[in-house]
């Protein structure tokens, strides 16, 4: 057979069951070893962007490694953004890319782009295969980088000649790569120090992060803050580690985390951070973050330890293991006065939804989603006011429910991304929060959305702004609206209707719920459901780029 | 602070481009790099001279240890070490000069590898140090060219990297 055959080949027998892409002239080879392939999905996409972002959303919500596939070039440097997107996360993506023929290599080839070299800082790793026989074990060792240690995405570039080369098949079952050792053995020592920070401690608070999702870790900070009675608030990408019904949970902390998870870590004596990376809009101000608290870091990757906070204490190890150790350490303990304490905060800065004036206000559609679907739903969401609302607001109950792009903020990421996990969780309402102006940046995807029946519900916060830039305009910059003004728009319903999909506009408060109910009927195509909001709404809580909770505003300030 | 570390990496293209690409970006400073493989062909060496406070070392280490193509990286900081680099100088050297200089490269233990009617090319090696001293001395001649290797450095002793 030739290369591509044994690359689809290696990727069945690494168990891909689906890959999402955009062929080119120089991967062909590889698009024609997937024609009439039924034990391999493939799913083409309008731009590789969307290839990329999809096969993250798939990544997120199923565990599994998320596979693209696009041409040398520009389809290869169109999936840069994506690579960065699940890098920045620790996401297992697998992206392979066409390439000219090795010995056009370096020569400015027509459509030849260095995307090894382009693609360095934002995967785990990458390979340029130049021999066929190489494919099945890079294959392997691809995905096995991709899924172990702290995850990440990594890029196979393959030449044209290398596709079309005569190989012989050898499957590969094990992978052994000198220096790469993901398996880290937990100091048992390290373990009983923590153990014995968080017996001593009075005010603890746990802050668990992505690397809980990642690692599966969710029963055993579930079961540790159940003894424990200490509370647990979480970053972005850590919602769902605990079910945020539990009375244990805080929500989310950080810039635009809940007043009382913000107040409770400023307070406490020791602050337990998990799977967790202490990036700057959880801290704001470093000098000023957990400044009472001594703090305890797990985390699977040895560089994250003392990259930004030195902690008293650290644990590398997955999350999960070192859980799993330490628990049996930790002295159970009764509610305390700084359970209390927390409680009268939880109480005082309570969210709420604003008071019905007519207007549709975002926090009142998730809120009504999150009733209304009791985080039995996937959500994904895009970046911007409306990723911030959900967070807030949408109440998570499991890991890998919800999925947003944190690290970098990637604007566009929603709808592809809602897209693999659709189709990586079949029977599970996919619902994408996104706001118009980054809905707008993907939305091209509704083509394969609806040409694979892929019912993800669009749910639009149209603001016809690019809300989250005029909200920082509005408080800091002297409401001096320059480039946010997207209200020449099209119309939303025509455009899903044009496509085939099914538009829905909600102007009245009272139509929100229905139009939901209405949503989760159409189980065949996407819907769009566009909701025209309340124009300026902001998010608060905020507390300002780089400052302290004493900065937070809860409300706008007049 | 300076710091010597030593990086073993696999000999295969693009991976001095992945270590470099990484200390720029993450703000490491190189004071200096040199690169060639080892006894075992399959394995290239580094050796990395690098600024910085502890912390930022600590990183250094840490981020170029998660390189996939990096085996090991070595930080002798409690190890005593021997450093070597090598420098070749072209110095002015017209007549009256002459003696002068060839009385300088003796006390560094240093060669005269190459003559022209106008000029010495003098191959030092030693610690920084000692290549900085000769080259201070050097310079009131005039130097025309100069070129140094940068560090590379050994545990002494027993003591191995690969082992
Ligand atoms: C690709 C990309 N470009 C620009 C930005 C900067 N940015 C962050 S939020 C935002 C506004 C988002 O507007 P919209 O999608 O309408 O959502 P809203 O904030 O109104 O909910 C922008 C432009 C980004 N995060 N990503």
């Amino acid at each position: 057979m030739n290369g591509a055959n044994a690359l689809i080949r290696s990727l069945v027998d690494q168990g891909v069951e689906v890959v999402f892409g955009l062929p080119g002239g120089q991967a062909i080879p590889i698009y024609d070893a997937l024609y009439e392939r039924e034990d391999l999905r493939n799913l083409l996409m309008r731009h590789e962007q969307g290839a990329v972002h999809a096969a993250d959303g798939y990544a997120r919500a199923t565990g599994k490694v998320g596979v693209c596939i696009a041409t040398s070039g520009p389809g290869a440097t169109n999936l840069v953004t994506g690579l960065a997107t699940a890098y920045m996360d620790s996401i297992p993506v697998l992206a392979i890319t066409g390439q000219v023929k090795t010995t056009a290599l370096g020569k400015d080839s027509f459509q030849e782009a260095d995307i090894t070299g382009i693609t360095l800082p934002v995967t785990k790793h990458n390979f340029l295969v130049k021999n066929a026989d190489d494919l099945p074990r890079v294959i392997a060792e691809a995905m096995y980088i991709a899924s172990t240690g702290r995850p990440g995405p990594v890029l196979v570039d393959i030449p044209i000649d290398v596709s079309l080369a005569e190989t012989d098949y050898k499957p590969v079952k094990e992978v052994n790569i000198r220096s790469y050792s993901p398996h880290i053995e937990i100091n048992d020592e390290d373990i009983k120090r923590a153990a014995e920070l968080i017996n001593a401690s009075e005010r603890p608070v746990i802050y668990a992060g992505g690397g809980v999702v990642l690692s599966g870790a969710s029963e055993e900070i579930t079961k540790l803050s159940d003894m424990t009675h200490i509370l647990v608030t979480t970053t972005l990408l850590g919602k769902g580690a605990i079910s945020e019904y539990s009375p244990h949970s805080l929500g989310m902390l950080g810039m635009h985390g809940t007043a009382y998870a913000n107040h409770a870590v400023d307070q406490c004596d020791l602050l337990i951070a998990i799977g967790a990376r202490f990036d700057d809009r959880v801290t704001g101000k470093l000098a000023a973050f957990a400044k009472r608290a001594k703090v305890i870091h797990i985390d699977i990757d040895p560089a994250e330890i003392g990259k930004t906070v030195a902690p008293d204490v650290s644990v590398i190890g997955d999350c999960k293991e070192v859980l799993t150790r330490l628990i049996p350490m930790v002295n159970p303990r009764q509610e305390t006065d700084w359970n209390k304490k927390i409680m009268q905060w939880r109480t005082e800065f309570a969210l709420k939804c604003p008071a019905d004036d007519g207007e549709i206000h975002p926090q009142c559609v998730i809120d009504c989603l999150s009733e209304m679907t009791k985080g039995e739903a996937i959500i994904v969401t895009d970046v911007g006011q409306h990723q911030m609302f959900t967070a807030l607001y949408y109440k998570t109950t499991s890991p890998k429910r919800f999925l947003s792009s944190g690290g970098l903020g990637t604007m566009g990421y929603g709808f592809p991304a809602g897209i693999g996990a659709a189709v990586g969780c079949p029977d599970l309402p996919v619902f994408a929060i996104c706001g118009d102006g980054g809905f707008q940046m993907t939305l091209q995807e509704l083509a394969p959305a609806l040409e694979y029946k892929v019912p993800v519900k669009i749910v639009l916060m149209n603001n016809r702004y690019l809300g989250m830039v005029r909200q920082w305009q509005e408080l800091f910059w002297n409401r001096r609206y320059s480039g946010v003004d997207i209200s020449y728009q099209p119309d939303f319903k025509l455009l899903a209707e044009a496509y085939g999909a099914v538009g829905i506009v909600i102007e009245k408060p009272g139509e929100v719920k229905d139009a939901f109910a209405r949503s989760l009927e159409i189980k065949d195509k996407p819907v769009i459901l566009d909701f025209h909001i309340a124009r300026e709404e902001n998010v608060f809580p905020m507390i300002p780029a780089g400052q302290s909770i004493e900065e937070m505003m809860v409300n706008r300030p007049r | 602070m300076q710091h010597t570390i030593t990086v073993l990496v696999e000999n295969k293209p693009g991976v001095l481009a992945r270590v470099s690409g990484l200390f720029a970006r993450r703000g490491f400073n190189i004071e200096s790099l040199a690169v060639s493989i080892t006894d075992d062909p399959t394995i290239s060496r580094m050796s990395i001279v690098v600024s910085g406070d502890d912390s930022i070392l600590d990183q250094i280490n840490k981020q170029t240890d998660k390189l996939i193509d990096v085996i090991k990286v070595i930080d002798y900081v409690d190890t005593p070490i021997v450093e070597r680099e090598l420098a070749m100088i072209k110095v002015n050297a017209e007549n009256m000069q002459r003696a002068e200089i060839m009385q300088i490269v003796d006390i560094f233990h240093a060669k005269i590898i190459d003559i022209s009617e106008t000029t010495f090319t003098i191959e030092v090696t030693g610690n920084t140090d000692k290549v900085d001293a000769i080259e201070r001395l050097l310079a009131p001649f005039g130097i025309k060219e100069m070129v140094r290797t940068g560090m590379i450095a050994m545990a002494r002793g027993s003591i191995t990297a690969v082992g």
